[in-house]
């Protein structure tokens, strides 16, 4: 039984709330503060662009796959992208192996409304030759370690990946056949940087970057994504009640955060393109 | 996609004097209708027409769990599936479960567990069913308004009644309850449930871009919607008495 369902998590959410009352957290956090994040380098996938990032102890690695093909006939001026999200069963004793269920679905699906939500991905920008021929860009985000918040870990992942992407220059020969340019990279259509932002609910206070246990043991759980204009681009309540005030209390805490996350390693990354 | 259900993006989805599409208001609701026990073996059932959306809601339980191994020792087990109808859209949809439905069915569950006395029925399971037969933007809304109407009408303790609605954002107008043009062409949206009787948000979702401003103005057009709904439903869940009083009275 996932520790999230047991009746071990109202002892917890009990301990939580203790701490929470005299403003401390298990692991000595502030209340907004982030857990220690890295990125692992080297290369590990045949991804056209990848990211392996820890948050604490979780660690999520996610790879950017591109390749061409139809668009879907409703958009036939827009390229296509598709998230999919994989708990492994080497992340976490309550994983189990098999096709995505419902938590895998809603963290993919979460990720991809964040990049959606605030067109990080210029897609009317991946057409080779409209109606026939698009980019399919697929991020497969994969659960390597899970110690809580996936949500976060993997939208920083993902748009590292897309960030450090090099796609091979495609034209369109004769018959309308893709032709691979020799030699030649180009960068995916990034037009903005999502970040999520997860936060847990225990009794009336509000923490930043839950870890499994505080996901567990908490009230409720929301992630809230920004774009790099700090516009919400969208919104994800996962379990239990906000009041109205929290969700603006919420808001207002991400907005805080992003501008440091953001310089620490968005604009690295983007430097050093 | 089939050509042939192609839509073509209107011209304007506001006129300049903030008429919509449809003829509303930025602050107008879609008519709403709502029926309490049109099923006669579910033991809660709801039927509710918004808009051009039809919803019929059934709720079983609380019941013994199946599987067995799912039970929970120290309350009830909420299970919720949300359906498309493979008839509810314009082109015909694949039946059974698709990614997008799994995540609904997951939001629309804990947007009506908070309401539900869940501790009083341990090692039990109770189930709602949530067929949309005809789909018309804000099926998730009109889900939740229906799923918990149905939830009362099974008898279930609940803490009180959720209530649903939708916002969104097209250009610089904020706007409730998103018609299908709204919704699917529009900027941005953000579907709402309330449990009404705390004032506690039970789903929430956004997307699309919203500053800070807009996001405030567009949540609190979602709660005085679901202020809407709400009346809506204590209306539909007094009607049979109303109707069995007048019976009485007329002899």
């Amino acid at each position: 039984m996932a520790l999230e369902e047991g009746i071990a998590s109202s002892l917890l959410r009990q301990h939580l709330l203790r701490l929470a009352e005299r403003g401390e957290r298990k692991d000595n956090r502030a209340f907004d503060e982030l857990r220690p994040i890295s990125i692992r380098e080297g290369v590990f996938t045949k991804g056209e662009g990848e990211a392996w990032v820890s948050l604490g102890k979780t660690q999520v690695l996610v790879a950017l796959k591109a390749n061409v093909g139809e668009p879907f006939s409703d958009t036939p001026d827009r390229g296509v992208l598709i998230t999919n999200a994989e708990l492994l069963p080497l992340a976490s004793p309550s994983f189990e192996p098999g096709p995505p269920r419902e938590k895998a679905i809603e963290i993919a699906r979460v990720v991809d409304r964040a990049f959606r939500g605030s067109g990080a991905i210029d897609l009317s920008n991946m057409v080779l030759e409209e109606g026939k021929l698009v980019w399919i860009l697929f991020l497969d985000m994969y659960a390597l370690d899970f110690d809580g918040n996936l949500f976060d870990a993997m939208t920083l992942a993902s748009l590292l990946a897309l960030i450090r992407a090099r796609l091979p220059l495609v034209e369109v020969g004769s018959e309308g056949r893709p032709i691979t340019v020799e030699g030649q990279k180009v960068a995916a259509p990034l037009t903005n940087y999502p970040l999520n932002f997860s936060f847990a609910k225990i009794g009336k206070h509000l923490m930043l970057d839950p870890d499994l246990e505080e996901e567990a043991g908490s009230d409720g759980l929301l992630t809230l994504g920004l774009d790099k204009d700090l516009n919400i681009c969208s919104i994800q309540k996962r379990k239990g009640t906000f009041m109205v005030e929290e969700i603006h209390k919420v808001a207002e805490i991400a907005r805080s955060k992003y501008p440091e996350l953001a310089s620490q390693f968005i604009e690295r990354e983007i430097e050093r393109d | 996609m089939n050509p042939l259900f192609i839509e073509k993006k209107p011209e304007r989805l506001i006129e300049k004097d903030g008429t919509r599409i449809d003829g509303r208001k930025p602050d107008e609701m879609r008519s709403i209708r709502m029926e309490v026990g049109p099923l006669k073996k579910a033991n809660g059932s709801a039927y509710l027409e918004w808009g051009g959306n039809a919803v019929l809601a059934g709720v079983y339980g609380p019941r013994e769990v199946h599987p067995r191994h799912m039970a929970l020792p120290d309350r009830a087990l909420l299970r919720c599936r949300y359906s498309l109808a493979p008839f509810s859209v314009p082109e015909r949809k694949r039946p059974g479960p698709d990614r997008r439905s799994v995540e609904l069915s997951k939001v629309i569950r804990e947007a009506l567990l908070p309401s539900v006395f869940a501790e009083k029925y341990p090692n039990t399971s109770i189930d709602i069913f949530i067929e949309v037969l005809r789909a018309d933007a804000g099926t998730r809304v009109a889900g939740v308004s229906a799923a918990s109407l149905a939830l009362s009408d099974a008898g279930i303790p609940l803490r009180g009644l959720v209530a649903a609605c939708a916002t969104g954002r097209v250009g610089d107008s904020i706007l409730l309850d998103l018609g299908h043009e709204e919704d699917m062409w529009g900027d941005a949206d953000l579907p709402l449930a309330m449990l009404m009787e705390t004032k506690e948000i039970t789903l929430l979702q956004a997307d699309g871009t919203l500053s800070p401003e807009q996001f405030k103005q567009a949540l609190d057009l979602a709660l005085k919607g679901c202020e809407h709904v709400y009346k809506i439903q204590i209306e539909a869940l007094k009607r049979p008495y109303v109707s069995v009083r007048r019976e009485l009275e007329e002899g």
